[in-house]
């Protein structure tokens, strides 16, 4: 008994190493912690900022934009608030049904957006999902193009923000975001594609090759398939 | 012993359970002393030899067989894939069709699909009820001349739902009977029995099967060490090739350490089953009570009687399982999800889809699997963190499924034909 006894203490042992050095698939391949996610991602996951948790009044917020499928496991909702003498922005709240990556990148990119009185307009539409992965101190890689959807939330509500507001000019026409990175796809060739008469993902790799390289690329190109599809032709019955 | 790290509530022992100390303790002389070959002929390897003959023994006792239809491998996967390829690759000749369910483990399904894609084979995957409950009809209705195995598992790892293995079994005699093939003649018939190795009765004269894979991980056993059951008269193409061992169809020195804990693991187990069963049904009806009870919009998966005891699967509406999960590790439990976001390659649990659920169903699904040491203690503090959980993750959401809405499988969330990427690539 006292062999086993020595064995579960270098068990024990064992665990408490394991936890300051994991060299497996969890380990966070920017900074080398043993969590999943970095320190920064667990904090906005546990303690997500800038959440709306109750509905809003009217006049809370100038508009709203919706992105994602609850399929998919990722749907996010914003809501923003522009000072418009400042063109800035004021105010943004958000919920996601979502993941703890689609949660702490939504956080942070609220707190980016609305620190320090508020990031223009300007400003804010040049924030990458790169730079948010950069602040959250990195995400695992295969996580980022399903939940790092606020970027796209947001644009989508501040062009309804134009739109209302009569800024037509200003309304973002989404253009040459790299999809597939093998062989540099971007959103403007599937956008072409669907006009073209795409329809499924197989049509569009016949005629792109999307994918096919590069796996990680296929559920975007599936978002932005439908979303074209809907954009071009109306919602399917 | 100074421990700052707060008690671990372990609800994982469907993926892998603790070492019991006193198997622990068997296996320690294979890892110093007891060193030798066991197909050495000095003494050295005779000692071994002995100790390999004598789990062999054990193991087959167990199963109602004899020590020659038990093959030891290194792991149940291995065995799983043994089963196929090599009852496949044998018998293509008599014919190349492969029956079995949709909600098998992928070690299973991988190799059936293997076996389709680049060996001419036909695979045909019975649904399951919507209860996770595949019927005998059904897998009759499947069966055709040329079909050569048929693959049920005996209990399913996520859901936890008891196939009626020996109605199969039943079935398949008749068919066989009536088409005039003999015992040794396909279709044969294998089991995936990992996860009901703790739990069930694995006598292969009762329950009238011709293959059957068991391992060492889910029986408080050590990991890497696999076992598959062939009865006399069946043959089998070999996967791996050298040395011969285990009746020329495993190749490679037996991993002594690991067959000695699992034949001391399966003999406790078995040898506890019936008090243990009667212990962890009460934990689980209660488990199952106090979810219902403690939080709203909760669907049970699977059937509630046929189930493996310490199975408890639910799908929460409305919250993602993966964010659930890191949750409630970071409060000290360890559960498991059925979510996409969970999944190396983002893709929902195919057994809870195969019960006919919408993918929002599958994101929020949780198992809680129980072992021998979880406690109604156990239960009252995880139920107490997850009823949190919940509450805040639903807070969070921006949707809200289930309840009033409708709950059907979301066709508009995909174009092509209504499938997402994870259906479509096959």
């Amino acid at each position: 008994m006292k062999k086993i006894k020595k064995i579960i203490l270098s068990v024990n042992k064992l665990k408490k190493t394991a936890r300051m050095n994991l060299k497996s698939d969890v380990m966070n391949q920017f900074t080398g912690q043993s969590w999943v996610y970095s320190d920064i991602v667990k904090d906005h996951f546990f303690n997500p900022h800038n959440l709306l948790l109750k509905n809003p009044k009217k006049g809370d917020f100038d508009s709203e934009g919706e992105v994602g499928s609850p399929a998919c496991g990722d749907v996010m909702k914003m809501w923003i608030k522009i000072d418009k003498k400042n063109d800035k922005i004021k105010n943004l709240k958000w919920k996601t049904f979502g993941c703890a990556s689609a949660i702490a990148a939504t956080s942070m990119f609220s707190v980016m957006v609305t620190e320090k009185g508020g990031m223009k307009i300007e400003k804010a539409l040049k924030i990458k999902p790169q730079d948010i992965i950069k602040r959250l101190g990195g995400l695992p890689e295969r996580k980022i193009h399903c939940s790092v959807l606020c970027d796209k939330a947001f644009r989508k509500a501040l062009n309804n923000y134009f739109r209302q507001s009569g800024q037509i000019q200003r309304i973002i026409i989404e253009s040459g975001r790299i999809i597939d990175k093998r062989l540099n796809i971007t959103d403007k060739d599937i956008e072409e594609a669907v006009l073209e008469g795409a329809r499924t993902v197989e049509d569009l790799q016949k005629k792109l090759k999307v994918g096919v390289g590069d796996k990680e690329a296929i559920p975007e190109t599936e978002q932005l398939l439908r979303f074209y599809y809907e954009k071009y032709y109306g919602k399917e019955n | 012993m100074k421990n700052n790290q707060p008690k671990r509530i372990y609800l994982d022992n469907a993926a892998a359970t603790s070492t019991d100390p006193e198997i622990l303790q068997v296996m320690l002389p294979y890892f110093g002393g007891v060193f030798g070959n066991p197909s050495a002929l000095h003494l050295d390897g005779r000692v071994v030899k002995n100790a390999l003959f004598e789990s062999r023994k054990k193991v087959a006792n167990i199963l109602n067989a004899e020590a020659g239809e038990i093959i030891f491998c290194g792991s149940g996967t291995e065995s799983d894939n043994l089963a196929i390829f090599g009852m496949g690759r044998f018998y293509k000749n008599q014919g190349r069709h492969l029956v079995s369910t949709n909600i098998e483990h992928h070690a299973v399904l991988n190799s059936l699909q293997h076996l389709q894609k680049k060996e001419n084979f036909t695979v045909t995957l019975v649904p399951v009820k919507k209860n996770g409950i595949v019927s005998k009809e059904e897998i009759l209705k499947n069966i055709k001349p040329e079909t050569i195995l048929i693959s049920v598992m005996y209990a399913n790892n996520e859901i936890g739902t008891i196939q009626p293995i020996k109605e199969i079994t039943d079935i398949i005699r008749k068919w066989k009977k009536e088409n005039e093939r003999g015992v040794n003649d396909p279709p044969f018939f294998h089991t995936d029995a990992c996860q009901a190795a703790g739990y069930l009765d694995l006598d292969v004269k009762k329950l009238g099967v011709d293959l059957m894979t068991l391992n060492g991980s889910k029986i408080y056993g050590p990991k890497g060490v696999g076992v598959l059951y062939i009865r006399r008269g069946i043959h089998l193409e070999p996967i791996i090739f050298g040395g011969g061992q285990e009746m020329n169809l495993r190749s490679g020195t037996e991993n002594l350490a690991a067959v000695v804990g699992f034949s001391k693991a399966l003999e406790l187990v078995q040898k506890n089953k019936n008090k243990e069963n009667a212990r962890i049904k009460k934990l689980q009806k209660y488990f199952f009570q106090q979810i219902l009870k403690n939080i709203p919009r909760v669907v049970v998966n699977g059937d509630l009687t046929n189930r493996l005891p310490n199975n408890v699967n639910v799908s929460i509406l409305g919250i993602e399982g993966e964010a659930a999960l890191l949750c409630l590790d970071e409060k000290g439990i360890s559960t498991s999800t059925g979510s996409a976001c969970d999944s190396a390659r983002l893709e929902p649990s195919h057994v809870i889809l195969a019960l006919g659920q919408s993918y929002e169903y599958a994101h929020g699904s949780l198992r809680f699997s129980m072992s021998k040491c979880t406690t109604k203690k156990d239960i009252d503090y995880t139920i107490r963190i997850l009823k949190d959980v919940v509450e805040k993750l639903r807070k969070i959401s921006s949707i809200k499924v289930g309840g009033k809405e409708n709950n059907k499988l979301n066709k508009k969330a995909f174009l092509s034909g209504g499938l997402p990427h994870w259906e479509r690539k096959k």
